[in-house]
Order: structure tokens, then sequence, then C-alpha cells
């Protein structure tokens, strides 16, 4: 199964587009913000919080359907799912090699962007923590959507469709994370909610994830 | 008619809506319905024909 | 005589067949019924005036736009377990249903938090539910269209409704959450649970008799349609293969 990981790895970076893709939307959809809303820092600060996990979250959507894509068209897929390798396993392993590839690097740049909307200052370590907690839910989730519309035609479009309401509770407690704490509230909860939310997704999601992908395999 | 006082607008708004909405609703199932049977029937008769 | 006789879509046809005007009169008198004693003869309320008389619209609407929904989840879990065809349907035919009855909830919520609230969107906790749940009745109803293959789009539905159903509750509890942390003034909701005056008791459970015999009636329909359709898919594969 690592190998199976570092394989997955390896392709994202040498297809290249996936990985340095989602920065830039990040980047160009965080910089929209204040030309949507103007340029008063004060609203901003305000915003900032939950527009970057609102970025973090849309950016991390765009390379989900690649997910099984191309081990599907070419029969790899198949091959996958009778080899001894446990279905739900090779799920969690690419929903891993996508939140390395998309979900962690979002996470990391997320502070820099955070300067970009006035970001107040005791919030930056908070950011990082909320996204690093809750960014695998979006990959795992993301995983779940791929599996499901991994046979259609022109699926990109029903994923976000399906995926983005089961993101509604990790955005919820995420963002409040940092915005709790810059308001000075206590986000014990909001943390703990998140990082719930995220071990739950890992825990149980790819066995919902494998048995849509056999539902297609057929 | 009540005296719906100064709430008249919204209760006969809502009312309005609530209702436009279930017959609607209705409607579209019904028609749906109507059609498919028609479809159904004529797809069959066509099969007795051909035997 | 046990209800998975029911299973077999023929036996449904036939029972339908029998049940389903019953059904439609029933649902149409409680309706009528409790509307009319609703709206013409309950008095204003001390707080709220005329517009308590929403209530009878709202309430049960919101009620079976989660039990519907439940519903959907049943069916599915059959289906997924026993490999029902009609129970599988009937989860497709009643999705119409459970978006209608969220969209009346919503909107009739919307109307009669105006003259409470001042506005007629406000994120209180219980209509921000409502709105969750009609995008998720959205996703399982495109699901559904998406999809050729009948069989692999009842599975791959019925998997995004338990999964759904559990991410549905997981934001009930994250909307709680999230208006509390906002230091919103509690009056905001429009909790008519605990202080229904017994006037208003009555005709309450009598539309909810109404709008549940409605869903049971168009359900029906629905399912039967749904059948009728699927066997039309047969037919024409059939040809094709001739």
């Amino acid at each position: 199964m690592i190998a199976m990981l570092r394989r997955d790895l390896a392709l994202a970076f040498r297809s290249g587009g996936g990985f340095g893709l989602s920065l830039a939307f990040f980047l160009i959809v965080v910089m929209f913000v204040p030309f949507g809303v103007g340029p008063d820092s004060g609203v901003l600060a305000r915003i900032a919080p939950g527009i970057l996990w609102i970025g973090a979250l849309l950016a991390s959507l765009l390379s989900l359907d690649r997910i099984f894509q191309l081990d599907f068209e070419d029969g790899t897929l198949d091959l996958l799912a009778v080899s001894p390798l446990p279905l739900e396993g090779v799920v969690a392993m690419k929903a891993l090699s996508h939140w390395l590839t998309t979900g962690l690097p979002l996470t990391l740049i997320a502070p820099l962007l955070g300067f970009l909307l006035n970001l107040p200052e005791g919030a930056y370590g908070w950011l990082f923590v909320s996204l690093l907690a809750g960014s695998p839910a979006f990959s795992f989730l993301g995983a779940f959507g791929a599996a499901i519309t991994v046979g259609l035609k022109r699926g990109g479009l029903l994923l976000s469709l399906l995926v983005l309401p089961l993101y509604i509770p990790t955005l919820i407690f995420g963002s409040q994370i940092t915005t709790l704490a810059v308001d000075g509230l206590d986000n014990a909860t909001a943390l703990a909610a998140t990082v719930a939310i995220s071990l739950f997704t890992f825990a149980l999601v790819p066995f919902a994830a494998a048995l849509a992908l056999r539902v297609n395999l057929r | 008619m009540p005296d719906l006082g100064q709430y008249a607008t919204s209760v006969l708004s809502a009312y309005g809506i609530g209702i436009v909405l279930i017959i609607g609703l209705t409607i579209l199932s019904l028609l749906r319905a109507v059609r498919i049977k028609r479809q159904l029937k004529n797809i069959e008769n066509r099969h007795k024909k051909d035997g | 005589m046990s209800i998975w006789e029911y299973a077999n879509p023929t036996k449904f046809m036939r029972l339908t067949d029998r049940v389903l005007p019953v059904v439609t009169v029933l649902s149409v008198a409680a309706l009528l019924t409790g509307l009319i004693w609703g709206f013409f003869f309950t008095p204003d309320d001390y707080k709220q005036g005329s517009t308590v008389k929403i209530i009878f619209l709202h309430v049960p609407a919101a009620m079976m736009a989660i039990n519907v929904w439940v519903m959907m989840l049943v069916t599915s879990l059959v289906w997924l377990i026993r490999r029902h065809h009609v129970s599988a349907l009937a989860a497709k035919a009643a999705a119409p249903i459970g978006v209608t009855m969220t969209l009346i909830a919503l909107f009739t919520g919307a109307i009669w938090g105006q003259p409470m609230w001042g506005t007629y969107w406000a994120w209180d906790p219980r209509l921000t539910s409502f709105m969750i749940l009609f995008v998720f009745y959205l996703g399982y109803i495109a699901l559904w269209s998406a999809i050729e293959d009948q069989d692999t789009a009842a599975d791959l539905t019925s998997v995004l409704c338990l999964v759904g159903s559990v991410f549905a509750l997981l934001s009930r509890y994250a909307v709680n959450f999230w208006n509390q942390g906002l230091h919103q003034a509690a009056s905001l909701s429009l909790d008519e649970g605990q202080s229904i005056a017994d006037a208003f008791r009555t005709p309450l459970f009598v539309c909810l008799a109404g709008f549940t015999l409605l869903f049971l009636a168009l359900v029906l329909l629905r399912t039967r349609t749904e059948i009728r359709a699927r066997r039309i898919s047969a037919l024409i594969a059939r040809e094709r293969l001739a």
C-alpha cells in the first residue's frame, strides 16, 4: 500500500498540473475577494478566516475528479479491485495522496495569503492548525464523491454538487476555530469537532467510496 | 376572510406559495404518470402486434 | 402475508390500484379541513398576530421535509440489503416530494420571519438547516438523472443518501454551534413547539395528517410511474437486442 501511495504521488508530481494549479487557483480566489467586496481592511480582516477556508476548499475540489479517473479509464482500477489489496485501502491511499499534493500545500500557503486579507495578528497560527485539521476531510469526502461519479462523462460539476454539502460541517467548525480565537473566545469545541470529523471521514468514508467504486466497476 | 390586520400580505403570500407548490407538484406528478402510462401502453401494444 | 410481498412490482401495482384512490380522498379531506379550520377559525396570537396562521403550512411541511428524507434513507437501505426494486424506486419517487416540502418550509419560514425579524432571511439555525437539506435533496435527484443504468443509479444514490444522512445530521449540530457563536438575540427562534395553545393544536394535527397522507398519495403515484418507466426501459432494451 505504501508503494501505491508513492506511485500516486509520483504521478501527481510528474503530471504537474494539479499541484500548482490548486495553489494558483487559491491565490486568485483570495485576490478576487477584495475586488468583490471592496478593499476596506476592517471588512477583509473580519471575513479573512472564512474566505481562506472557502478558497482552500474550492481549490481542493479542482483535482478531485482525477483521483480515480485515469486508473478507471485504463483498467488499472479493475486490476486493483481484484488484487489482494483491499479496495478500501486503495481509496484511503488515493485520498491521502490527494491531501499530500493538494490539501497540505494549500494549508501551508494559506497564512501567506492571510496577509492579503489583513488576517489579524493572533490568527495565523490558528488558521494553519485549523486547515491542517480540516483539509484531510476535504480529500477523503472528495474521494467519496469521485468514486460515485467516476463513470460519468462530465462528472466534474455533479461531483461538486454532491461533495460541497458534505463539506459544510468541516467548513463551519474549521473556520470558527480561527474566528473565535480572534474574538478572544474559546475555540476548543470547534477544534475538537474539526479533528473528529476528519478522523471520522478517514476511518469510514473509504468503505462507502469502495462500495461506490465496486458498483461503477461492474 | 378573517381580519388579518397588518400581516395580511404575509399570511396570504405564505398560503399562496404553499398551495401553489403543492398543486404544482401534484400536477407535475400526474402529468408524468399519464405520459408514462401512455408510453407503456404503446410499447406493449407494439409487442403484442409483433407477437 | 408479510410486507415484503409488496416488494414484487406486480403485487405493488395491484395493491396501490385499490389503495391510492382512498388515500387521495383522505388526504384532500384532511388538508382542506385542517387548512380551512386553521385559516378561518383560529384566533390571532398575542405576539405574532395573524402570522401565526402560517404555522399550519410551515410546521407540517418542515416535518415532512425531514420525514421524507428518513423514508428515503430506510428505502435505500432496504434496496442495498434486500435488492427490492420497488424500494429503490420509492426512494427516487419520494425525493421531489421532499424537495417541495423543504421549499414550502423555507418560503413560509422566511415570510413568517419577515414581520418578526424585519428581514426575509436570517441565518436562523432552523432555516439554515433546511437550506442545507434542500441542497442535499438536489444532489440526490441530480445523481439519479446523471446515471443511465438504473441499478447502478439505485446503488449510488443509496450510498449517497447514507453518507448524506450522516453529514446532514452533523450539519445540524454545526449550524447550531455556528449560530450560537455569533451571539444572536434569542428571540430569533420560531419556537412554536412547546407553547402551542389548545386552539391551534387540533387543526395543526389535522394538517399534519393531511400532509402525511398527501405524501403517501404522491409517493405511491410516483412509484407506480417509476415502475412503469422501468418497464418501458426494459422493453426498449429488449427491442434493441431483437
